[in-house]
């Protein structure tokens, strides 16, 4: 895990306090109006917390996400992510803190194209300096755990949403990250895959600590969480515990 | 960031597009292959322009009868007949001259047995091998006595000899000239052909007495074709010229003003614009060639653009997963510069295979010098990063979220 330089708060992973983020566009005269999608969020993840992050289509979550993720930035306030002020990260830093601290799983699984699984799951271990053969020795025992092993040389074109959730999944655990991101992650997948992997996530929490924030829009896809938070039109207006 | 799984990975998004890689390789391996046959066809043209000095004989000059907007350099205009043999002995007397060889020439019909055979035939001094720095192939030159006593022996230039006499020694042997018996005393080394492009070794070299009186004939006697004279010095040939200059003036009894009825050519010179020539020409030929690599380059840098366009969003993928800018920008550099060198290798054998052709069906020396290739390897590299590196900075600079967005 981090070695957090200064310790922020307590066990925090995630604090973000007044934090605002706006688009600038152009309209169709050329002027540049400016859209704000998110509004003063303040808001503190603990480890091994499993959060759900609610809300309607356009409401902001995706743009929280990918600032969590360190994929954008902030246009004001303060994201601390395990002791560190993002904001003064180099861009070879916040690379690496994906690279190893966080893992990212999409809707539409983000994997690489005409590329076997097994060389998708082992790929982050390459940006972190590991040898191939050792990367894929790893790839293919994560793909053992996740029941993959068989379909170790498919590429993602020839298997099914599911497997290539699984797949991401895989990826965005090769490197142990303390941290997990989905968002949407069960979007395109039908009732019975999802709850598959709404229990590997679960399990990935509760057995190895891993802190999980998930977005969805499905309230049985969110239930598995302990904590839900619901975002309306760039404003949490909901943070609570999950008790059912 | 591990270079060789960075290298797998520029090498396996090459492997997932064969023919895109094919298509923007083949651009480079025109343009290499292009500059490889043209510096070698150049570098021909000069080690055999070279070859030809250096067969030349050295410090020498050429003195032909008339003047020289009159009778300029060529041989073809042979109605002035102002210079004389004694011209030629009296110019072997000069203080800066060495010798002289005094020439006069004509076509005549020889034979052999049942073999007829129409060729130039030279008549010249004993000095004239020596001078020309003409070698010989087998026996001897005729000497100095048998010119004082016109006496009837032959020395055959190589193809003259083929043509005539096939596969039998030559030597020995009695040739007819004209009709009139001559003892073959030796055959010529192979000269091959002069700066004019004229075959050197088609031709029969006789005492200059034995043609002037029953060979070429004269109603002019003692008149030359032209003259050699070697100089004793490389570094008097300036002194020596007007030296030649002033004899023959005097000899010729030339007024004051007036216009000379000779020329003087320094070969050296002849040979050193001949030389520039083919400089220039290696330098023409090469800008070229570069043309098309250059041309390829820009096909490089069109492609890499194209590709980076459509692979934005796996880019966005892997910088999600943690490649830095620098992973990114490796890659996308080591794609355009593997192009350029493994389509550099294969020009560079299409290349080295066209001048082998060249050189076997148009019959021209053509040289192929390490220098060249490593020339040529050094250039598809360097375009290879030169336009490689704006693409490849271009896909680095994406920010990641945006890149993921990309549909
Ligand atoms: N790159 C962008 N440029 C401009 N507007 C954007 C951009 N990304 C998102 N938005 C806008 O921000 C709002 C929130 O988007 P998003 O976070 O994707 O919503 P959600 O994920 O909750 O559906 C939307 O109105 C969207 O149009
Ligand atoms: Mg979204």
């Amino acid at each position: 895990m981090f070695s957090p330089e200064i310790n922020h708060s307590g066990n925090s992973l995630i604090q973000i306090s007044n934090l605002s983020k706006s688009y600038s566009l152009q309209d169709a005269n050329g002027k540049t109006i400016t859209n704000q999608v998110l509004f003063n969020i303040n808001l503190t993840i603990n480890q091994g917390e499993f959060v759900a992050i609610m809300g309607h289509s356009g409401s902001g979550k995706s743009t929280l996400m990918n600032i969590l993720g360190c994929l954008d930035i902030p246009t004001s306030g303060s994201y601390w992510l395990a002791g560190k002020n993002v904001a003064t990260l180099s861009s070879n830093e916040l690379a690496r803190i994906r690279n190893q601290h966080i893992g990212f799983v999409f809707q539409g699984f983000n994997l690489l194209k005409r590329m076997s699984a097994l060389d998708n799951v082992a790929t982050p271990l390459l940006y972190a300096g590991i040898s191939r053969t050792q990367s894929r020795r790893r790839a293919l025992e994560l793909l053992r755990r996740t029941g993959l092993e068989n379909f170790a040389m498919h590429q993602p074109n020839q298997l099914s949403g599911g497997q290539q959730q699984r797949v991401a999944i895989s990826r965005a655990l090769i490197n142990q990250p303390p941290l997990i991101l989905a968002d949407e992650p069960t979007g395109n997948l039908d009732s019975q895959t999802s709850n598959e992997i709404m229990l590997l996530f679960q399990q990935l929490n509760r057995d190895q600590g891993i802190t999980i924030v998930l977005v969805t829009h499905e309230d049985d896809i969110a239930a598995y969480a302990g904590r839900l938070i619901r975002l309306k039109d760039g404003h949490i207006i909901v943070d609570k515990n999950n008790t059912n | 960031m591990n270079l060789l799984a960075i290298f797998g990975e520029a090498l396996r998004a090459l492997r997932q597009n064969r023919l895109r890689t094919g298509l923007t390789m083949l651009g480079m391996i025109i343009g290499v292959a292009a500059v490889v046959l043209m510096l070698s066809i150049g570098q021909g043209a000069r080690t055999k322009i070279n070859e030809t000095i250096a067969a030349m004989g050295s410090n020498l000059f050429i003195v032909v009868p008339g003047a020289t907007s009159s009778g300029g350099f060529s041989f073809g205009s042979g109605s002035v007949r102002t210079l004389t043999i004694n011209d030629a002995y009296a110019i072997a007397e000069l203080p800066s001259i060495k010798t002289t060889a005094p020439v006069v020439t004509g076509t005549a019909q020889l034979s052999y047995a049942a073999k007829n055979w129409s060729t130039i035939v030279t008549g010249t001094t004993a000095n004239y091998f020596d001078v020309s720095n003409w070698k010989m192939e087998a026996g001897t030159t005729f000497t100095e006595s048998e010119v004082r006593s016109a006496a009837r022996v032959v020395v055959l230039g190589s193809v003259t000899a083929k043509n005539l006499l096939g596969d039998e020694d030559p030597i020995g042997k009695t040739i007819r000239i004209t009709n009139r018996p001559f003892q073959v005393v030796g055959v010529l080394m192979a000269k091959g052909q002069s700066l004019t492009g004229r075959d050197q070794d088609d031709t029969v070299v006789i005492p200059i007495t034995t043609s002037e009186r029953q060979i070429t004939g004269s109603q002019f006697p003692g008149s030359i074709r032209y003259m050699l004279v070697q100089g004793k010095s490389a570094t008097e040939m300036d002194i020596a010229e007007i030296e030649i200059i002033q004899l023959l003036r005097q000899r010729h009894r030339i007024a004051q003003g007036k216009e000379n009825d000779f020329t003087v050519r320094n070969l050296t010179a002849v040979a050193d614009v001949a030389t520039d020539a083919a400089k220039v020409m290696s330098i023409v030929l090469g800008a070229i060639a570069s043309v098309s690599l250059l041309v390829g380059g820009i096909g490089i840098m069109n492609i890499m653009l194209v590709s980076v366009t459509e692979r934005t969003r796996e880019i966005g993928i892997r910088m999600a997963i943690g490649a830095n800018q620098r992973a990114i920008l490796t890659q996308f550099l080591l794609e355009a510069m593997m192009i350029c060198i493994m389509g550099g290798l294969i020009g560079l054998l299409l290349g080295i295979g066209g001048a082998w052709l060249v050189s076997q069906f148009a019959d021209m020396l053509i040289v192929i010098t390490l220098g060249m290739v490593a020339l040529a390897f050094l250039f598809a590299s360097a375009v290879g990063i030169f336009f490689g590196f704006y693409p490849a900075r271009k896909a680095a600079s994406l920010k990641p979220v945006d890149a993921l967005r990309y549909e």
